[in-house]
């Protein structure tokens, strides 16, 4: 195994996880470097959403080593909440506070967690809705948004307080198609931005543009892995194959 | 009186005529509902006045002189009665939502809390609220615990919000789980704690939700702050009504003291409709 260099931000090692009798994860390697975005692809159920959310700790595994920082987060001694509050997480369904503000949503963390003034906070989070475009609805309760302003919420709300790693599960997957694109333009931007990201997609196309690597996930553990151009448009793998051409069908 | 909005709108003849043909049904509703009414009331009037121990009991319960000698001494117990409620209210809230956060936390370090959370709600929802007055009023005092006054009000009032926070506590709970998982997912995921989302993002939602439930019970806690009546040094309004009616056995001051407490819970309850309509309309019920 080869010595994770400074610039990585998170490692997976021999992730396992199961529910039940039912092994999701048998054994995922994977490494994120700063500024890279990896992409996660599979087939429905394959466990993209569940390696999401092992990496931020809303599931504990049961074996593997996953480290953040430098740090092994699957340390029992280590504090969860801390280290969920240097990650992002995007919902696929949102999860807005919807008895709280657009402002109210973005600006919650800041204050009761980065012990942020509420004077800072508002003005972190203006500036972030700004970066979204959403400034004009700082006001606004999410339900009175449209699906694809309330994801770009969503993520103003997990990028405000600077997280060192972005996970983004199925961000456009709940958007009518219309909607899809304005999501993804904001993504490619945070990309050129240089934020480190983690995302699941079903959109190849957007894939192969922003994805520095792709990760085929499938029996549990990453399958076929390497650039866009490899995976996507040359893959080596019966399985990838057969999972790329259902997909395009 | 003309309309118009920013856009220069004007309403058509067609809306104006929809508009004043709706007016006009409003008040053709109106009066007929008013006219039946008055029909039905006259009926039942009629009836009750007609039958053949009506002179008696008119005497007896309806006597205007007797009604007027004790209405100052009813409404002062009434305003007892309103104490009671608010500092008793009070109380239930957080007792109840202490219960019922224990009641819903997870994870086998806090099984104690929920444990003793679901056997105080056992205890206190099987008991009779009577029993418990008779039994904390009574032996409270009794037990001349240091720091705790001795006083029927205080023991009567521990009574009530015992009983009620058992019911209070399980509405809450209610509240509680009917918030998504999603939502305490979203909480996590940014960083705050258990306790903090449970207070920043949970507790704001099930509140909203649960309110009408809990003014209802506020109306049910009105009524039954007379129940402290029965401990005999606390003068309320239906103790004061029953030191009234002893003076020569006319129960009118009884029916004194059922007309105020409708007078205080009537209003209370027509905010409960208006607030559980409105809620209807913009609550988080229906987001998920
Ligand atoms: N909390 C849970 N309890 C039990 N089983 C679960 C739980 N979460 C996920 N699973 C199971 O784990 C498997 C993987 O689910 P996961 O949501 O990670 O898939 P996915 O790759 O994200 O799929 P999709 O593309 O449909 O979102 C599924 O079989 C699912 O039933
Ligand atoms: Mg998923």
């Amino acid at each position: 195994m080869s010595e994770p260099t400074s610039e990585t931000v998170l490692e997976m090692a021999g992730v396992r996880k199961a529910f039940g009798a039912n092994v999701v994860l048998s054994g995922v390697d994977l490494t994120v470097d700063r500024g890279e975005c990896v992409v996660l692809i599979g087939a429905s159920g394959s466990g993209k959403s569940t390696l999401l959310r092992c990496a931020n700790l809303l599931e504990t595994v049961d074996d593997g080593v996953i480290t953040f920082e430098g740090e092994d987060i699957t340390d029992p001694r280590v504090n969860g909440d801390e280290v969920r509050s240097r990650m992002g997480l995007v919902f696929q369904s949102y999860n807005l506070f919807p008895h709280l503000s657009v402002l109210g949503n973005v600006t919650l963390a800041l204050r009761k967690v980065h012990g942020v003034s509420s004077a800072e906070a508002d003005q972190r989070g203006l500036a972030m809705l700004d970066r979204v475009g959403l400034a004009e609805k700082s006001k606004a309760r999410p339900d009175d948004l449209s699906g694809g302003q309330q994801q770009r919420v969503a993520i103003a709300r997990a990028l405000v307080a600077n997280p060192r790693l972005m996970l983004l599960d199925e961000v456009t997957s709940a958007l009518d198609p219309e909607l899809v694109g304005e999501v993804l333009d904001l993504l490619s931007d945070l990309k050129s931005e240089g934020v480190t990201m983690v995302l699941n997609t079903h959109e190849m196309g957007f894939a192969r543009d922003v994805a520095d690597t792709v990760c085929f996930l499938h029996d549990g553990v990453v399958h076929e892995t390497g650039t866009p151009a490899q995976v996507i448009g040359d893959p080596q793998q019966e399985r990838t194959r057969a999972f790329l051409s259902r997909i395009r069908a | 009186m003309s309309r118009s909005a920013v856009d220069g709108w004007r309403p058509s003849a067609v809306q104006l005529e929809r508009e004043s043909y709706r007016r006009r049904q409003t008040v053709r509703s109106a009066a007929i509902a008013a006219a039946s009414t008055l029909v039905v009331l006259g009926v039942v009037g009629g009836l009750v006045v007609s039958s053949p121990g009506w002179e008696r009991v008119h005497e007896t319960y309806f006597d205007a002189g007797k009604a007027v000698d004790s209405f100052p001494a009813v409404l002062a117990g009434l305003w007892m009665n309103v104490k009671i409620m608010v500092i008793s209210a009070v109380a239930i809230v957080v007792v109840s939502l202490t219960i019922a956060v224990m009641r819903t936390t997870r994870g086998p370090i806090a099984f104690p809390l929920r444990l003793i959370g679901t056997m105080y709600v056992d205890v206190f929802r099987g008991l009779p609220l009577l029993l418990v007055i008779f039994l904390l009023g009574f032996g409270g005092p009794a037990l001349d615990l240091s720091g705790l006054p001795r006083s029927a009000l205080f023991w009567g009032c521990a009574s009530l919000v015992l009983s009620y926070s058992a019911y209070v506590a399980e509405v809450f709970r209610a509240g509680i789980e009917s918030v998504h998982t999603s939502q305490r997912l979203a909480g996590r995921a940014l960083g705050l704690t258990y306790a903090q989302t449970l207070r920043h993002v949970v507790l704001p939602q099930a509140w909203r939700r649960v309110l009408p439930a809990l003014m209802n019970d506020l109306v049910s806690l009105q009524k039954d702050s007379g129940l402290i009546a029965v401990l005999g040094t606390v003068i309320d309004a239906i103790r004061a009504a029953q030191i009234e009616t002893a003076k020569d056995f006319n129960y009118t001051p009884y029916v004194v003291a059922g007309f105020l407490f409708i007078c205080l819970t009537v209003p209370m309850a027509r905010l409960t409709d208006w607030f559980a309509r409105k809620q209807g309309f913009h609550g988080a019920g229906g987001m998920m």
